[in-house]
């Protein structure tokens, strides 16, 4: 199972099964938005913020 | 020997519908790419890469970078999901509004106008409470319910002053009292595949602001009115957004080009990513044939 560290409050996060690369995960310790960079070795850095034309 | 279709799909983040959309690809051994759209690039002089894709699904977050690429890809002659002409349509909410008009579609009231004193004088014709938007936006943001002259009055001074000239474009929309919910359709191609109420006290009901989710019945004037709007916009996989009026009917708010599923997909069991995958495998299969 792959861990990182929260780049904002370093908190451990484990990674679950079936993660994919861009995918926004939240961590469960600050509550940030972190994008999935990489899976081996495991990355995730501080998701983008929103933008005004994102959306549906 | 037939040639094995290709597929792309334009992303920007995996969110749970580019999984399954992914998943349902992987599924039926369809040979794809997963395209970032931070990280691809278009040489307009050298369109070849890009068409060896039978087709694109389009899943951008940010509308421009959609856009944009779909014109683009359209231009070099590969099919998308949806088409660039349809994502303007749906993008641009004014040009929905516009596009419903012409096709006769039960819509709320809007006005529009280009500087803060004219869309005051527009804003007391239609009355108070009204609902100023932002024409290209989503998820709810920056809609701003109008209840009295002073609040008009500060938020188009704010949009003048504060905003970037697309919010020069002062767009007004009667404010219509909702039974707590709205419904949210699914269309793909000629068929209404899903449809569920979004629930919320708040007066915006979107799912990604809060709002619940529970299944609702497509009745024949829910199908209609659904399959008009879609024609409306030029057809593709879309979702409908409908407001319940208690004289009128129903009356569409939005149609959405690029939507997010993860609320109906589970509630609806409806393979919506499956669904999508084979509405562009069929656009694949034409461009090969």
């Amino acid at each position: 199972m792959s861990t990182v560290t929260c780049p904002e409050c370093a908190a451990e996060i484990t990674l679950e099964a079936g993660t994919e690369v861009g995918e926004i995960i939240v961590c469960s310790d600050c509550g940030v938005d972190l994008e999935v960079t990489g899976l081996e070795p495991a990355a995730v850095q501080l998701a983008p913020m929103e933008q005004e034309d994102w959306g549906e | 020997m037939q040639r094995r279709l290709k597929i792309g799909v334009l992303y920007s983040r995996v969110r749970v519908e580019e999984k399954w959309i992914f998943s349902a690809l992987e599924k039926r051994g369809v040979d794809f790419d997963r395209l970032d759209d931070r990280a691809i690039h278009f040489d307009l002089e050298n369109p070849a890469p890009w068409q060896e894709y039978d087709a694109v699904i389009e899943r951008s977050i940010s509308y421009n970078s959609g856009l944009y690429a779909l014109r683009i890809l359209n231009a070099f002659g590969v099919p998308t999901v949806n088409t660039a002409a349809v994502a303007e349509a749906c993008g641009d909410k004014l040009t929905t509004s516009t596009l419903l008009a012409k096709a006769g579609l039960p819509q709320p009231r809007n006005v529009v106008a280009f500087t803060p004193e004219s869309a005051l004088e527009a804003l007391e014709e239609l009355g108070y409470p009204a609902v100023v938007k932002p024409v290209v936006g989503s998820w709810g943001r920056l809609l701003a319910k109008v209840n009295d002259r002073d609040a008009a009055e500060a938020i188009f001074e704010h949009k003048a002053t504060l905003g970037s000239t697309q919010h020069q474009v002062f767009y007004v929309q009667e404010y219509i009292a909702k039974p707590g919910r709205d419904i949210r359709a699914i269309v793909i191609g000629d068929r209404v595949l899903t449809a569920m109420y979004r629930k919320s006290e708040h007066w915006i009901t979107n799912t990604a602001r809060g709002g619940e989710g529970e299944l609702c019945p497509i009745t024949p004037e829910i199908e209609s009115i659904c399959l008009g709007a879609a024609q409306a916009m030029g057809g593709g996989v879309l979702a409908i957004d409908l407001i319940e009026h208690s004289e009128r009917g129903y009356l569409i708010n939005e149609v959405n080009h690029t939507m997010e599923f993860h609320t109906m997909q589970p509630l609806s069991g409806v393979d919506v990513a499956g669904e999508i995958v084979e509405y562009a495998m069929n656009l694949a299969k034409v461009r090969a044939s």
